[in-house]
C-alpha cells in the first residue's frame, strides 16, 4: 500500500517536472553495479541532490525497472528506456541489459530515500503524504533530511507530523536527553501508533527520568485517544441516527399523520434502492462519462418509483382499509411479501451491486485515527436535506396545509372543500417516495437484495412510536437518540446486545409512556 | 358437581358439532395410525411417515391458531408474538430432547455438540435438570406462560392497544430472535437444536413413537378446542367479546380488563408453548427461524383466512394455508409469496369473516 | 397451572382504603366494611375546588358540587363548561389535579381505578351510546348485572332464575322485552340509549351519571325516559347532563349551571332560567 503510494507520488512528480538535469554519474553507477555497502553510499548520496531525478532512479531501484546495458544505467519501463543519468529517451532498447538485483534492505532504503525527498517538495500534499510514509518506515538514516525539512516547513500538520518522525527516530539515540525530549514529543503530539514505542521505551530504558517521562508520554496519548475514540463514536450515533431518521420519516407521515400502517414501508425503501441500481446501470452502458453524477439522477427517480407504487398501492388496497389498522397491517404485510417476491423475479435473489460514485469514497481524518467516510457524511446531509424539505412541505404548502387538516379532523376538511381523498392519495405517496429517497440513500452504504426492507422495518417503527405519533420533531429526536444509544451500546456489549437491549428500552418506555416522547394530552387522544 | 360440570360440556356442541368431532377423533385414533403401521408399504392406502409427520405439525400449528383467535378473534388483541412462544416450548422440549441424545453425538461427549464445539466444559445454568422429561413439560408450559404474564402485566396495565401492542409484541420477538441467534446464549444459536435420537428413551424416528407423538398432538388439539369452546361460550367469553367491542363500557361495568385481558392472553402463550414442544419432537428441528417477525404474522392469516371468532375456523384456516404452503414450497416455490401475500390482501379487503364466513353466507342465501 | 399467580398483583390501594376505614370508624365510632358506602350525612357526592388543565387549558377550575342522597340534579351550561370532565373525574377517568371527590362520607375517588369506582356504586352513561353492539340484548344485561366480576368467578358462572327473572324485569322497564335475542347494535338509537340506561340500573348504582341521556330520542322516548328519571330518584341518586331545556325542565327539581370549569349558578329551574349571569353565558354579550 505504502509502496504503491510512494510509486504514484512520484510518477505524478515526474510528470510535474519536464526539465531533466544530469544526476552525478558515478553515484548512479555505484549504485547500479557496486557491493553492497557502496549502493547504500550511493543512495546517501543522492539524497542530498534532493532533486526530482533522483527520486525517479530510487523509486526505479525499489521497482525493479533500473538495468544496465554496459555501464549505461537505464530505467525500463513499458518497453522504452531512459538514461537513469542524463533523463534522456533511449531511441531503442539496447539488445543486451540485465537487471539491477535489490535486496530488501536495499529496496527499503530506496524508498525511504524517495519519501524523504519528496519532503522537500513544493507541493503540500506530496510533503504531507511522504511524510506519512516516512512516518511508517524510517530508519535514522532519514533523521538529518527529517530535521532539515521541519526547519523549513511551515505547514503546521506537517510540522506536528515530521516532529514525530524526528522524535520517534531520536528514541534510538545514545543521549538521554535526546531521548528524554523524543518522548516528550511524542507525548504531546504522538498518535496511536506512537503507543507501541514509549510502551518499548518503557520497558528497555535505563534512565530513569525518560522512563517516567515516558509513562507521562504514554497518558497524555491515551487520553487523545480517547478523545478520538468518543469523537468517531459521536458521529457513529448521528451517522445511524440519520439512516433511522430517514427509514422512518415516510413512516412518520403514513402512521403518523395518517394512522396507515405500512407493513410495507420496509420493501418501499427497497423500491428506492432497486431504482438506484437501475439508474446506476443505465448510466454504466450509456454515460459512463458523467458515471460519477448518476445519483443526482438517481434521487428523484427512488422518489418517483416509490411514490407512484405507493400511490398504486394507496388507491387498491390501503384506501378500503382506512379506519381498521389491524387489518391494514395484515393487508400491507401481503404487499411486502408480494412485492420482495416481485423483485426475486426481476432481479434475481441475490444482492446487487452499487457502486458509490468516486466522490463518495475515502473521507476526512479529524484526528489521528479518526477518519469520517464521505459516504456518512453525504448520507448525514442528505437527511437533514429531506427533514428540512419535508418540514418545508408541511408547513409552507398548501398540500401541507391539506395533510395536516385531513389528519386532523377529516370530516371538517372535507366540509371545507378539501378533496380529502387526492390528498390521501398524495400524502402516501410522499411518505412512499420518502422511503424510496431512504433506498437511495442506503443504496450506498449497504447491500441491495430483496430483504433490504425487512431489516429495517421494525427499526422504523420503532422510531416513530417512541417519537410520538403525528409528531416531526419527535421523529427527529427518537433517530437521532436511538443512533446514539445504539452505538453506545455497541461499544460496551457488540451490536446483537446492543440491538435487543434498544428494543427492551423502547418496549419498558412506551409502558411508561403510551403516546411516546411527545405526547398529546386532552379528551382528544382517547377517541 | 359433576352433574352441572357434565351438562356444561355435552351442552359446548350440538349433535351436529359432536357427531362432527367424533368424526375427526375416528379419523385421528383409529384410521390415520391403522393405514399408517398396518397398510402393507406398497399398498394405496399406505400413509407414509411423510404425511404423518406433515399431519402432525398441522395440527400443530392448529393449536396455534385456536390460541391466537382465542386472543385475536374473541378479545380483539393482535398478537404479533405467537411465535416466540410456540418457539420457546419447542426449545424447552428441545433442551431435554438434545440430553437425550446422550453420547450418541457427532462428538461422542456427554455435552450436546454444539457446547463442545463452542469449547464449554459444563452446562450453563439454564440447562439445569434439562435430562428430566417432567422438567422439559413444566418448561415449555411456564416459561412462555411467565412471559407472557409479565409482559402482558406491564402492557395492559399501562393500556397499551391496538396496533401498538401489536408492535410491541413484535418488538419482543424480533428482540428474542437476535438473542437466540448469538452463539453464547445456550441455545445452538443459528442452528438450534436438531439431530434428535430418543425420546422417554425410545427411538424417536421409529413409526410406533411417531405415531404416539401423532395421535397425542391430535388429542390436545381436540382438548384445546372443547377448552376454547367452553371459554367462548361461558360469561367470561362474552364479557371478552365486550372488551373488544367496547372496552371502556366494560370497566364501567365493574370488571377489571386488565385481569381478563392478561388471563386469556397468559392461557393463549400457555397453549402456544405446548404446541411448540409437540411441534419439536415431531419435525425434529427448532431453531431462532422460527421466532422471526413473519412467521408470527403467518399465524394470524390462518384464523384471517379460516374466519376470525370461530374456533373451527382458526383450525380450517391452519389447515388450508399449510397445506397450501407445502404444496406450493414443493411444486412452485417461487410462486408461494405471492400466494400467500395474496392471501393477506384479499383475505382482509374480501373475506373478513374467512372460509367460515363464505360457508355460512352460501348455507344461508340457499 | 395459572392458579398459583391468579390473582395477579393488582394495584388495590389496600393501604389507602384501610386508613380511610380507619378514619371513618374513629370520627363516628361505627365500623365500615372496606368500600362500602356511608352516606350517614345525607350526601352521596362531594366535589371541592376540583382544578384539571389540558396542557394550559382549566377545562376545570376551583369546581364544587354535592349531591344529595336520593336526588336527581341537573347539570347544563354551554359547550366546553366541563360537563363531561366533571364526569370524567367522578368516575376516574381523567384524574383531578388538585381539589377532593369523596364518594359517600369516606371513599376518596382520586385513589381509585375506573373499575374500583364502578364496583363502589357509580354508574355512567356516556354521550355516544355505547353498548356491546355484538352481543344480544339479553346478554348486555346480562354482564353489566351486579355479581362478582372477578375472573375466577366468571369462569364458573351460571345465571340463576333469581337473576333471569332481574333481567326480564329489567327488560320489561327499559321496554325491549320483544328485542331480548337481537344483537344489540341492530336496535334504533333511541333503544340503544334505552339499553344503556338498563345496563346500568343492572350494575344497582347509588350514583348514576347521564351523560345526554335524551338525544336521539323521539319525543315519546323522551316522554317515557323522563317518567323513568323519576321514578328512580329517591331510590338512586341521578345527575343528568342535558341539553334538551324542555326535558330538563320536566324533571328538574335543582339545576347546576356549569361555566369555564365551575359553577355559575344553582337552584330551581325558575330560578336559574331568570338568573342575568346565566341568560348572558347562554345567549352571549
Amino acid at each position: 500500500m505504502k509502496f504503491t503510494i510512494l510509486v504514484l507520488l512520484s510518477a505524478l512528480i515526474v510528470c510535474a517536472t519536464p526539465h531533466a538535469v544530469a544526476l552525478d554519474r558515478a553515484a548512479v553507477e555505484k549504485l547500479a553495479l557496486g557491493d553492497g555497502e557502496e549502493r547504500l553510499e550511493a543512495i546517501a548520496a543522492l539524497i542530498t541532490e534532493g532533486d526530482a531525478r533522483a527520486v525517479e532512479v530510487l523509486d526505479a531501484l525499489a521497482s525493479g525497472d533500473l538495468q544496465v546495458a554496459g555501464k549505461r544505467v537505464l530505467i525500463v519501463k513499458g518497453g522504452s528506456a531512459v538514461d537513469a543519468v542524463t533523463g534522456e529517451k533511449l531511441a531503442a532498447l539496447p539488445a543486451e541489459r540485465e537487471d539491477v538485483v535489490a535486496n530488501n534492505r536495499l529496496r527499503n532504503a530506496a524508498q525511504g530515500a524517495v519519501a524523504t525527498l519528496q519532503l522537500v517538495s513544493p507541493d503540500r500534499a506530496q510533503r504531507f503524504a511522504a511524510a506519512k510514509a516516512l512516518s511508517a518506515s524510517a530508519d535514522a538514516s532519514a533523521l538529518p533530511l527529517v530535521k532539515k525539512a521541519l526547519e523549513k516547513e511551515g505547514d503546521t500538520d506537517i510540522r506536528a507530523l515530521l516532529a514525530q518522525i524526528a522524535a520517534t527516530l531520536e528514541l534510538k539515540a545514545g543521549d538521554a536527553k535526546t531521548r528524554l525530549s523524543a518522548v516528550r514529543t511524542l507525548g504531546t503530539s504522538g498518535g496511536g501508533n506512537a503507543k507501541p514505542l514509549l510502551l518499548s521505551v518503557l520497558e528497555d530504558e535505563t534512565d530513569p527520568d525518560v522512563k517516567l517521562e515516558a509513562k507521562h508520554s504514554l497518558k497524555q496519548i491515551d487520553k487523545r485517544l480517547a478523545w478520538g475514540q468518543r469523537a468517531g463514536l459521536l458521529f457513529a450515533g448521528v451517522s445511524l441516527g440519520s439512516i433511522l431518521l430517514l427509514a422512518a420519516l415516510g413512516l412518520a407521515i403514513t402512521y403518523g399523520l395518517m394512522g396507515v400502517i405500512n407493513m410495507a414501508h420496509g420493501e418501499l425503501i427497497m423500491i428506492g434502492a432497486y431504482a438506484t441500481f437501475v439508474v446506476q446501470n443505465l448510466f454504466k452502458a450509456h454515460m459512463p462519462s458523467v458515471f460519477d453524477w448518476y445519483l443526482l439522477c438517481a434521487v428523484p427517480v427512488a422518489f418517483a418509483v416509490a411514490a407512484l407504487v405507493g400511490m398504486v398501492l394507496e388507491r387498491t388496497v390501503i384506501r378500503w382499509l382506512y379506519g381498521r389498522p389491524l387489518e391494514t397491517l395484515l393487508a400491507t404485510w401481503g404487499i411486502s411479501l408480494v412485492l420482495i417476491q416481485a423483485v426475486r423475479t426481476i432481479f434475481g435473489a441475490q444482492n446487487v451491486q452499487v457502486e458509490n460514485p468516486a466522490f463518495m469514497s475515502g473521507g476526512i481524518e479529524i484526528m489521528s485515527g479518526v477518519v469520517l467516510p464521505w459516504s456518512r457524511i453525504v448520507i448525514v446531509s442528505f437527511a437533514g436535506a429531506v427533514l428540512a424539505g419535508v418540514w418545508l412541505l408541511l408547513t409552507r404548502t398548501r398540500l401541507g396545509l391539506f395533510i395536516r387538516g385531513v389528519t386532523q379532523n377529516r370530516g371538517m376538511a372535507s366540509c371545507v372543500g378539501v378533496p380529502t381523498a387526492r390528498v390521501d392519495t398524495l400524502a402516501f405517496g410522499l411518505g412512499s417516495g420518502i422511503a424510496g429517497l431512504a433506498g437511495c440513500a442506503l443504496s450506498q452504504i449497504g447491500n441491495v437484495g430483496p430483504d433490504l426492507g425487512q431489516s429495517y422495518i421494525v427499526d422504523s417503527f420503532m422510531v416513530v412510536v417512541l417519537g410520538g405519533v403525528g409528531q416531526l420533531a419527535g421523529t427527529v429526536y427518537a433517530a437521532l437518540g436511538l443512533g446514539f444509544a445504539n452505538k453506545l451500546l455497541e461499544s460496551w456489549a457488540g451490536a446483537v446486545l446492543a440491538k435487543i437491549a434498544v428494543l427492551v428500552f423502547i418496549i419498558v418506555f412506551i409502558q411508561k409512556r403510551p403516546q411516546g416522547m411527545f405526547a398529546l394530552k386532552g379528551r382528544s387522544v382517547e377517541t | 358437581m359433576s352433574g352441572p360440570l357434565t351438562s356444561t360440556f355435552t351442552l359446548l356442541y350440538g349433535a351436529r358439532g359432536w357427531s362432527a368431532l367424533a368424526a375427526a377423533g375416528c379419523v385421528l385414533f383409529v384410521a390415520f395410525p391403522m393405514l399408517n403401521l398396518l397398510a402393507p408399504a406398497d399398498s394405496v392406502l399406505q400413509l407414509s411417515a411423510y404425511w404423518v409427520t406433515l399431519i402432525g405439525k398441522i395440527m400443530c400449528y392448529a393449536i396455534v391458531a385456536v390460541a391466537m383467535d382465542l386472543i385475536w378473534g374473541y378479545c380483539g388483541i393482535l398478537s404479533l408474538g405467537h411465535g416466540l412462544f410456540f418457539a420457546l416450548g419447542g426449545y424447552g422440549m428441545g433442551m431435554y430432547l438434545m440430553r437425550q441424545i446422550g453420547r450418541d453425538g457427532q462428538y461422542r461427549a456427554e455435552l450436546p455438540d454444539f457446547m463442545v464445539f463452542l469449547d464449554w466444559k459444563e452446562l450453563p445454568w439454564h440447562w439445569w435438570n434439562s435430562d428430566s422429561f417432567a422438567w422439559a413439560l413444566l418448561l415449555a408450559v411456564a416459561v412462555p406462560g411467565l412471559l407472557a404474564y409479565v409482559f402482558g402485566y406491564f402492557a395492559f396495565r399501562s393500556r397499551i392497544k391496538g396496533v401498538y401492542f401489536s408492535i410491541i409484541t413484535q418488538a419482543l420477538t424480533f428482540a428474542a430472535m437476535l438473542l437466540f441467534f448469538r452463539n453464547e446464549t445456550g441455545f445452538g444459536g443459528n442452528n438450534g437444536f436438531t439431530d434428535f435420537k430418543r425420546i422417554l428413551g425410545f427411538p424417536i424416528t421409529t413409526p410406533q413413537t411417531r405415531m404416539v407423538l401423532f395421535t397425542l398432538t391430535g388429542a390436545v388439539l381436540i382438548a384445546t378446542l372443547l377448552l376454547g369452546r367452553y371459554l367462548v361460550t361461558s360469561k367470561f367469553g362474552r364479557v371478552l367479546a365486550a372488551i373488544r367491542d367496547a372496552e371502556q363500557r366494560v370497566m364501567f361495568c365493574g370488571y377489571n380488563t386488565l385481569h381478563y385481558k392478561l388471563f386469556i392472553w397468559t392461557l393463549s402463550a400457555v397453549l402456544c408453548g405446548i404446541a411448540g414442544a409437540l411441534y419439536v419432537t415431531q419435525v425434529g428441528i427448532i431453531n431462532p427461524g422460527e421466532m422471526s417477525p413473519a412467521n408470527s404474522i403467518e399465524i394470524a392469516i390462518w384464523v384471517a383466512v379460516g374466519g376470525r371468532g370461530t374456533l373451527a375456523g382458526a383450525i380450517a384456516g391452519a389447515g388450508v394455508v399449510n397445506g397450501a404452503k407445502s404444496f406450493f414450497t414443493q411444486v412452485f416455490p417461487e410462486y408461494w409469496l405471492y400466494v400467500l401475500g395474496m392471501m393477506f390482501i384479499l383475505v382482509t379487503l374480501f373475506m373478513p369473516q374467512g372460509i367460515v364466513g363464505l360457508l355460512n353466507k352460501s348455507r344461508s342465501g340457499k | 397451572m395459572t392458579a398459583w399467580m391468579w390473582p395477579p398483583p393488582v394495584e388495590i390501594p389496600e393501604r389507602h382504603r384501610r386508613k380511610a376505614m380507619d378514619d371513618a370508624a374513629s370520627s363516628y365510632g361505627r365500623v365500615l366494611k372496606p368500600g362500602q358506602l356511608d352516606t350517614s350525612h345525607g350526601v352521596v357526592l362531594y366535589l371541592d375546588n376540583i382544578c384539571v388543565s389540558f396542557d394550559g387549558f382549566k377545562a376545570l377550575n376551583n369546581l364544587s358540587l354535592s349531591i344529595d342522597v336520593g336526588e336527581l340534579r341537573c347539570v347544563i351550561g354551554p359547550n366546553g363548561a366541563g360537563k363531561t370532565t366533571m364526569m370524567d373525574v367522578i368516575t376516574g377517568k381523567t384524574r383531578a389535579d388538585s381539589g377532593t371527590a369523596f364518594f359517600g362520607q369516606t371513599i376518596d375517588l382520586k385513589q381509585y381505578s375506573e373499575v374500583e369506582i364502578a364496583q363502589a356504586g357509580i354508574g355512567r352513561k356516556f354521550q355516544k351510546p355505547t353498548i356491546f353492539e355484538q352481543h344480544t340484548v339479553f346478554e348486555n344485561l346480562e354482564l353489566s348485572m351486579k355479581a362478582d366480576k372477578r375472573v375466577r368467578k366468571t369462569l364458573f358462572a351460571r345465571l340463576s332464575s333469581a337473576e333471569r327473572d332481574r333481567i326480564a324485569e329489567m327488560l320489561t322497564l327499559v321496554r325491549l322485552t320483544d328485542s331480548a335475542d337481537r344483537l344489540a347494535g341492530l336496535l334504533s338509537h333511541g333503544q340503544k340509549q334505552w339499553l344503556e340506561i338498563g345496563m346500568l340500573l343492572m350494575q344497582e348504582p347509588r350514583l348514576l351519571l347521564l351523560d345526554e341521556p335524551v338525544a336521539g330520542m323521539s319525543d315519546d322516548e323522551t316522554e317515557r325516559t323522563a317518567e323513568l328519571f323519576l321514578t328512580l330518584a329517591g331510590k338512586h341518586s341521578l345527575v343528568v347532563v342535558e341539553h334538551d331545556m324542555a326535558f330538563v325542565d320536566k324533571i328538574a327539581r335543582k339545576v347546576t349551571v356549569l361555566h369555564e370549569g365551575s359553577v355559575l349558578a344553582e337552584g330551581a329551574m325558575n330560578e336559574v332560567q331568570n338568573d342575568p349571569r346565566v341568560i348572558e353565558v347562554y345567549l352571549g354579550r
